[in-house]
């Protein structure tokens, strides 16, 4: 059966690792090399990479930091920001990645969608959008969150659908960073009204989001900030979508079972007792 | 001594991806897009994200088609197609009209109809069946995630058939020939078992492993 995907989002400003609060302030984390390298190995089912300033800076990505990302990262890589040509996706696919990201090229440039699905196959292009939910309801915001476009994420995610778009990256600007789960109505209305899979993104505190952002619909869950700050946080992700019944693929050696967990998905201390019955076991490590 | 792997370029899809998979097992392989060093290989690796009809159109545009027949078929060296690589080698495709394929084997690409509400592309991990362990599913078990992205599929006889895996239904994931192995799904993106599927196939080819490859 195929499984539900949990993603981590390695949102770069201005090259540097951060950690994102509502598109507003960002926290400086490190190289997103050797994050990539330690979520693939450690369960991450795939890996996008936001360069959040690109568009703005009119910059394009750099093909010689996503061929050092990509070197050690046997998961699938996603790469976004300031992709806004056939050539930018040609580089940046051969330099290693496999799947483009596009945001405000698309909202520009809708046609572009259907140029870049006709070259490198609909599964190449994420669709991805900034959706923040005011007074008349959810909108799809332009420029990182400052310019509305007037258009409703149902709508537009149909729109990408059709003009060929593989998956919609769908992020709630107003969850950034907040901890407060993700947009679940968001969710429900877009994964219901495509037939592609959509990725939740924006809002996750704790691992029960992940389980909600499943349940709601979403084909992919996505976070950022939480994988940058909870230690082993991708393994105890997956233990408590295991817990919780979630369908998802479990790869490494690690015993998903030894944590507990509330009923929010954090990590419940063990009793004292425990210490005394621990077994170290050593792993031998795994030749290929 | 290094036997030369060679990763086809004929434009469609990461190939940096697959080198570097082959890299992290301690072997070179090489992306080349020429008629010579197809025939020179002692392996081919044929990848590729993208519409079959702008792939066999490529194939034909830079020459390759003979040189891989030649060094395939009746050469016989090791072939390994991934994903549209798969798709390429069976006889045609009813992607967007109708395509000829390379057609070494004989089985059709047809687009993915899993019913039951489920989404295409079918993208994700997947579990594979194994039918046939020897030699590409050494050391792994049933059952084991892989990667897969696509939108289409290859239908082929059973004799064919080495790996299946379940969306509305079952579906060919791997095929094997004599000399020539396929995966729809992506060894160089499915971790540690992509990996040592991986490895399978270049003992296979018959390259030492100068190094071994921990995880």
């Amino acid at each position: 059966m195929l499984k539900q995907r949990l993603i981590s989002c390695l949102v770069l400003q201005d090259s540097t690792l951060v950690q994102s609060f509502e598109f507003q302030r960002f926290l400086p984390v490190g190289k997103a090399r050797i994050a990539v390298e330690f979520m693939a190995n450690w369960d991450i089912d795939e890996i996008i990479i936001l360069d959040i300033t690109a568009t703005s800076e009119g910059r394009k990505p750099d093909p010689a930091v996503i061929m050092a990302t990509a070197k050690n990262c046997f998961v699938p890589l996603t790469v976004g920001g300031g992709i806004s040509s056939i050539d930018d996706v040609e580089r940046t696919i051969r330099a290693g990645a496999d799947k483009i990201s596009m945001n405000s090229a698309a909202l520009a440039d809708p046609n572009l969608i259907t140029e870049i699905a006709r070259r490198f196959g609909n599964q190449c292009v994420i669709a991805a959008m900034d959706v923040k939910n005011g007074q008349s309801g959810h909108q799809v915001m332009a420029a990182r969150g400052k310019t509305a476009t007037g258009k409703h994420p149902v709508e537009w995610a149909r729109e990408c659908e059709e003009r060929g778009a593989g998956e919609i990256l769908l992020q709630s600007i107003d969850r950034d960073g907040s901890r407060s789960g993700y947009d679940l109505e968001l969710i429900r209305a877009v994964s219901r009204a495509v037939r592609i899979p959509v990725i939740a993104f924006g809002g996750v505190g704790t691992m029960r989001h992940f389980f909600e952002g499943l349940e709601a619909g979403a084909a992919a869950v996505a976070a950022a900030n939480i994988f940058q700050h909870v230690e082993h946080s991708t393994i105890v992700a997956k233990s408590f979508l295991k817990s919780a019944g979630a369908n998802i693929r479990l790869s490494t050696l690690a015993k998903y079972t030894t944590f507990a967990f509330d009923e929010m998905g954090r990590v419940l201390k063990k009793e004292d007792t425990e210490l005394e019955d621990i077994w170290l076991e050593k792993f031998r490590s795994e030749n290929i | 001594m290094q036997k030369r792997i060679v990763v086809v370029d004929y434009k469609m899809g990461n190939l940096q991806s697959v080198v570097n998979a082959f890299q992290r097992l301690g072997c070179e392989a090489r992306i080349s897009d020429s008629k010579t060093d197809v025939l020179a290989a002692d392996a081919l690796v044929l990848p590729g994200v993208g519409a079959f009809g702008a792939a066999m159109q490529n194939l034909r545009n830079q020459g390759l088609i003979g040189a891989l027949d030649q060094r395939v078929r009746r050469d016989k060296v090791p072939f390994l197609g991934i994903c549209l690589g798969m798709q390429l080698i069976v006889e045609d495709s009813t992607e967007s009209g109708h395509h000829e394929g390379l057609g070494w084997l004989p089985g059709h690409v047809r687009r993915l109809q899993p019913g039951d509400g489920l989404r295409v592309p079918h993208v994700g991990w997947n579990s594979v069946e194994i039918r046939r362990r020897e030699p590409l599913f050494a050391d792994l078990d049933d059952g084991q995630d892989f990667y897969f992205v696509h939108s289409f599929h290859v239908e082929i006889g059973e004799t064919y058939v080495s790996g299946t895996t379940s969306y509305g239904g079952t579906t060919v994931t791997s095929m094997q020939h004599d000399n020539i192995f396929a995966t729809q799904f992506h060894p160089e993106k499915s971790q540690i078992n992509g990996l040592k599927l991986l490895r399978n196939f270049v003992r296979v080819v018959g390259q030492e492993q100068p190094q071994v490859a921990r995880c």
